[in-house]
């Protein structure tokens, strides 16, 4: 019994963060399940055709740095990915913090469309509104004489924004419902303007609460952005599907997308651990 | 002592002289949805007064005082404020609320904001008053509510009635004509509530004009100049406290008293 109770059990307080995010048994976790992906995917190869080991781990080897970093002098593979999230997110966190903020404007129309606005984009496939923004986008535009391309991965970029923004608006909106009417009728009292005690007052108090669902938000992006290997930009995805048919190798494809699989979760776990540090640190103490 | 409450500030409204009464409520009515918490309410605060209104849970104090400072519309009657009319749309509701203090049952300070931060705020903000004057005012004010020491302390580090206390200080900072205090005592345990009621005494003594809906009755009968016993929605009697106390002739006042004191 006393054997059970002292399993995973993460640390708590302060040095939670240090003591579970980056600790062995993570780390053991992940080549436990890398090496398990890699050893399933062979011993089925093993079954299907008599290529050996050796030549499926040379094909991963060889192909890492194009599938991290796309091909060389381009602009692609995983890192490719990572930047497409960055991208997205602080495009979909700017518009989601205007949307959210109209949802709770004291004018009517700017509220009503602001929550349609949401709502719309809440509710939406992901894929179909990628679709939608890369036809929807010219391939470049022109302002003021200047002409700046649009590339692909950029018009994809906006497209993940998207919901982003939507879910954005909520954790916005919610936040700020969230804290107590008084807070409000206070500052009014101080004869604070409604943007001073909305900036000044409210808004700071939000942050904290805002920043564990804004940081799984974030880690749900990046495990999205393969979608836009559907759209014909050059990311990790893509980049893994070429390196696929140019090998020719039906023993090689769970290795493959084992790999991909690894690169996705080394990056977003600790994200999520860290997430989970968050809000024990930010829980609201009643 | 430098005075924290001399205002060299005009009044709202012209035509406005400190021997008017500085806050005259008339015929006060105001109902949310079907209650009608207020019910033709009629008071008169003259400047340097302090009012305590009494009454049974319910009977439309807190909304009154909400009322003083635009905080909540009326539906009928009259509130003016140094001559000013509150119930009027195009009143400039940040000039009022310059001229009148608000202390809550519920301290409300700014969590995020340090003890000095708080009292900081609004006059830095609000009233765009140079950050060294503030800052010796705040420095001022905490000493006033004893509390020299706590600045750098953010409110969930300070007790319930040192919360209170730099609410007060808050409130003072924006050197209001009148102070509202609406239950300030009633969130407290009996020992901080002597520390906060030791504050509003000073502020009393000093002239400020006060308008305190409260429960404690041996306060009240001490500083209150004047007292008003309130329940539903209407203003049964009133009195100095002197004869309030002992004289009190409506029953309902009667019952009330006997349960209270």
């Amino acid at each position: 019994m006393s054997a059970v109770l002292r399993g995973p059990v993460p640390a708590q307080g302060e040095s939670g963060f240090t003591a579970t995010a980056f600790n062995r048994r993570t780390l053991a976790f992940v080549i436990a399940a890398f090496v398990l992906v890699v050893a399933a995917s062979e011993a089925l190869a093993q079954i299907r055709t008599t290529g050996g080991s050796r030549g499926i781990v040379d094909a991963l080897i060889k192909w890492t740095p194009l599938l991290l970093f796309g091909p060389p002098g381009e602009f692609g593979g995983f890192f490719l990915n990572i930047v497409v999230s960055f991208l997205a997110m602080a495009i979909g966190t700017v518009a989601g913090l205007t949307l959210g903020l109209g949802q709770i404007s004291l004018h009517a129309p700017v509220r009503r469309v602001s929550w349609a606005v949401t709502q719309l984009f809440r509710n939406s496939p992901w894929l179909v509104l990628l679709f939608f923004v890369m036809l929807l986008m010219p391939y470049q535009v022109t302002v003021g004489g200047v002409t700046i391309p649009l590339p692909d991965w950029l018009k994809a970029t906006f497209g993940l924004s998207l919901p982003i923004m939507a879910n954005m608006a909520e954790i916005v909106r919610g936040a700020v419902n969230s804290i107590p009417t008084s807070q409000w009728e206070c500052a009014e009292s101080l004869a604070f303007t409604r943007m001073q005690t909305l900036w000044r007052i409210i808004l700071p108090q939000c942050v904290k609460r805002m920043v564990p669902p804004w940081m799984n938000w974030y880690a749900i992006l990046t495990m999205a952005t393969p979608l836009i290997s559907i759209v014909g930009v050059n990311d990790a995805m893509t980049l893994a599907q070429d390196a696929l048919a140019a090998e020719q190798k039906t023993e090689l494809l769970m290795p493959m997308y084992g790999m991909l699989l690894v690169f996705f979760f080394l990056y977003c776990y600790p994200i999520a651990r860290w997430t989970i540090y968050l809000e024990r640190k930010y829980a609201v103490k009643i | 002592m430098p005075s924290t409450t001399a205002s060299a500030k005009p009044p709202i409204a012209h035509g406005w002289t400190p021997d008017q009464p500085i806050i005259s409520i008339r015929d006060v009515h105001k109902s949310f949805g079907e209650v009608e918490v207020l019910k033709g309410v009629t008071l008169d605060v003259r400047k340097g007064e302090v009012v305590c209104i009494i009454g049974p849970s319910g009977s439309g104090k807190s909304t009154l005082l909400r009322c003083i400072n635009a905080l909540v519309p009326i539906d009928k009657g009259s509130i003016k404020v140094e001559g000013q009319e509150v119930h009027d749309p195009a009143l400039d509701k940040l000039a009022l609320r310059k001229k009148v203090g608000m202390v809550f049952q519920s301290y409300n300070l700014f969590p995020h904001k340090t003890a000095l931060e708080n009292i900081m705020m609004a006059p830095l903000l609000v009233l765009k008053r140079p950050k060294n004057d503030v800052e010796a005012q705040a420095l001022r004010l905490m000493k006033k509510v004893r509390l020299g020491g706590k600045e750098n302390a953010y409110p969930g580090e300070l007790s319930g009635g040192q919360q209170q206390r730099v609410a007060i200080a808050r409130s003072l900072a924006m050197n209001p004509d009148v102070m509202l205090f609406d239950e300030v005592t009633a969130a407290l345990d009996p020992e901080t509530v002597k520390e906060v009621l030791v504050t509003i005494r000073e502020l009393a003594e000093e002239g400020m004009t006060c308008i305190l809906v409260t429960h404690e009755m041996g306060f009240a009968r001490e500083v209150g100049d004047h007292i008003y016993f309130t329940d539903r929605g209407v203003i049964v009697e009133h009195g100095p406290p002197a004869t309030f106390f002992s004289e009190a002739s409506d029953p309902r006042t009667r019952e009330f008293l006997s349960q209270i004191l």
